[in-house]
């Protein structure tokens, strides 16, 4: 009995230091060896589904030689670009690259990013004054690229016939905290509207898209209603929506587009009496009153140490990568090829610092110099 | 009739009225059954519509490759080789730990104040809530330690979540272990820790596997904490030792879950079929042992 036991534990014992020591020794041969063969098995399958990924760039091999580990966190809205980005640069030759990308939120990305941990963080605001003061200490100076860009779906249920489009103002009159408990009919938003009960859905209070939402809307940053259906996840939101008529919600525009069959997208008026619905072409041109910027943020210091982490971001920034940003299995906006073209060249001249005067964003500030 | 039965109607002390105490008898164990109904009703509707919704992605391809943003090509190969990974080191550092401690505080300890204090906190900690234990490993095994957001941080994280699980389900195993046999084995003329390794512990032994099982069912659906450690969420190699970077299947899923096109919520839903599949087996074996060794006592 004891014997059983004994045996067991010292056998488990044995091969995890077993295992340790292997991990141990191969950890420096890591990116080259063990990757290489781990690496080739996704490429070929890669390199047939996503087309000419490889072929288009060239310098596959010369994609081959770099290796390296890239390390990305942050917003978990930009998650799926730079995950795209590190599947096609890896199918496009890269293979003893090993890019990991996590999803702390764009707050946690910096707060990693900025002691130097990472090597690009992900987020879908600007950095912040005080994180910025926290990159300023420990030394890290970032390099800003906007990449692509998020429109914000208003939606109501299908039934919800009386509403077509909201303006900004109303939105703000059912959404800011003053109307919390007050404003619950939607006759209240609108004279002509009926006197039907409001349902509303929303992200929650960690959420970028809440961040943004309120700072746009309700004017103050954070600064909303609390008596509404909230839920991080925005599949939730989809379905109370769906589910309850004369409901009204907001979150990403790709999961408008991923359940169109059971939603109904609202216009939205910023004020100028025109009623806009968002698409690749409004929220491109600015015309869509709730799109947002998503960024990348590099560290100046590792794109010159690390040859692998240079051409990571010069194929994130590529005209070959960057169609994928608007793909059905990423959802986003993309920028123009003159915009992209700017950002590229601002990278090149390692410009550091934000672009962001006031809160405000304007695209043309990353052409370069 | 009811007045006949009635032996001691009189002063009201005592009436058997047989009728309905049995009728009440009755009622009682329809509830009972109500009750199982419920719960096993409901796991089982979450089940069929997991399986449902999952069956349809479970091939060998969904097991061997990488995540993708194709729901076609995704698969857990990294979160399964992460999630074995992490339970393994968990159970190895987490077994010998909360089983001595057990030990200590059942057989050696002796009862004063200290011992009460200690015996109050695991018991308090056992309902911390997870994502503190992710600070707290954040803290000591990422930073201080040096481990970085590696597969040991995150293990040694759970090691402290499922200890009081261990610890606890162990000393009741211990206690159980009737005296008779500790007085004989000490009346031979064996050491007390003789006496432990020989007779407490052998016998406690199945009772300790089943806190085992109970402490990796817990460890093996966490999200939280491993978040919090850092677990990835996209990383297309297989970790290569305790120090590489990791993803584990609850995050996996989170993520898919997450994700605006619905093929991936079937993949969700494959992802936790799998999962059930790895902790079911994990238990069997537990449970294998539990059965070999109770016969021989």
């Amino acid at each position: 009995m004891k014997n059983v036991v004994g045996r067991l534990y010292v056998l488990l014992l044995v091969a995890s230091l077993l295992l340790a020591a292997c991990g141990g020794t191969t950890s420096p041969a890591q990116t080259g060896g063990g990757n290489a063969t781990q690496g080739t098995t996704p490429t070929a399958a890669d390199a047939q589904e996503s087309g000419n990924a490889g072929a288009g760039a060239g310098g596959a091999e010369e994609l081959g030689k770099l290796s390296g580990r890239i390390e990305i966190d942050g917003s978990s809205t930009v998650l799926p670009i730079s995950e795209a980005a590190a599947q096609e640069f890896q199918a496009a030759g890269a293979n003893n690259v090993d890019v990991t990308v996590a999803s702390s939120g764009t707050g946690g990305g910096f707060e990693r990013f900025c002691r130097g941990e990472t090597q690009i963080s992900n987020a879908s605001r600007p950095i912040k004054e005080d994180e910025m003061e926290v990159c300023k200490k420990e030394g890290v100076e970032f390099i800003e690229l906007p990449v692509a860009l998020d429109g914000l779906a208003v939606i109501t249920n299908p039934e919800t016939e009386f509403v077509e489009c909201l303006t900004v103002e109303e939105l703000k009159k059912l959404w800011e905290p003053a109307a919390e408990g007050k404003v619950t009919t939607w006759n209240q938003v609108r004279k002509d509207f009926p006197e039907e009960e409001t349902a509303l859905f929303g992200p929650g209070e960690q959420s970028g898209t809440f961040d943004y939402f309120t700072d746009e809307v309700v004017g103050e940053e954070g600064e909303s209603r609390k008596d509404y259906t909230a839920s991080e996840d925005d599949n939730v939101l989809v379905q109370g929506v769906s589910g309850e008529p004369n409901s009204l919600g907001y979150f990403g525009f790709a999961y408008f587009e991923q359940n169109q069959e059971s939603l109904k997208l609202l216009g939205v008026d910023g004020g100028d009496g025109k009623c806009v619905k968002p698409s690749k072409e409004t929220v491109n041109n600015g015309s869509y009153p709730l799109s947002r910027p998503l960024f990348i943020y590099v560290n100046k210091e590792d794109v010159e140490k690390q040859p692998a982490l240079q051409a990571f971001v010069n194929y994130y920034l590529s005209e070959e990568f960057t169609p994928v940003v608007a793909s059905p299995e990423v959802g986003y906006v993309e920028l123009t090829g003159e915009q992209y073209e700017g950002i590229r060249q601002r990278f090149q001249e390692r410009t550091t610092g934000t672009e962001i005067k006031n809160g405000e964003f304007n695209i043309e500030d990353y052409s370069g110099s | 009739m009811a007045a006949r039965t009635d032996s001691f109607s009189s002063a009201g002390e005592f009436r058997a009225n047989l009728p309905l105490r049995k009728w009440k008898g009755y009622i009682f164990s329809a509830l009972g059954i109500l009750s199982i109904v419920i719960a096993l009703g409901t796991l089982l509707t979450l089940l069929f519509d997991v399986v449902q919704d999952g069956l349809p992605w479970l091939d060998w391809q969904f097991i061997t490759s990488f995540d993708s943003r194709f729901a076609q090509r995704a698969g857990l190969r990294a979160a399964l080789a992460g999630t074995l990974w992490m339970m393994a080191l968990t159970i190895l550092f987490a077994l010998p730990l909360g089983v001595l401690s057990a030990v200590y505080l059942e057989e050696y300890a002796g009862d004063n104040w200290f011992t009460r204090f200690i015996q109050v906190n695991i018991s308090n900690l056992a309902g911390v809530p997870s994502i503190v234990y992710g600070l707290l490993g954040l803290q000591i095994f990422v930073r201080l330690f040096n481990l970085n957001r590696s597969i040991l941080a995150g293990a040694l994280t759970m090691v402290l979540l499922v200890l009081p699980i261990i610890i606890v389900a162990a000393r009741e195993a211990i206690r159980a272990v009737p005296s008779s046999m500790r007085d004989a084995s000490l009346a031979l003329g064996a050491t007390r820790s003789q006496t432990v390794r020989h007779h407490v512990l052998p016998y406690a032994f199945p009772g300790i596997l089943t806190g085992n099982i109970l402490a990796a069912s817990r460890a093996i659906g966490e999200t939280a904490p491993v978040l919090v450690i850092g677990a990835l969420a996209y990383v297309a190699t297989t970790p290569t030792g305790p120090l590489s970077r990791f993803t584990v299947l609850p995050i996996q899923i989170f993520n898919w879950t997450s994700k605006p096109q619905k093929d991936f919520h079937g993949l969700a839903a494959a992802g936790i079929v799998l999962l059930l599949v790895v902790l079911l087996s994990m238990n069997s074996v537990a449970i294998y042992l539990r059965q070999r060794l109770y016969k021989r006592f």
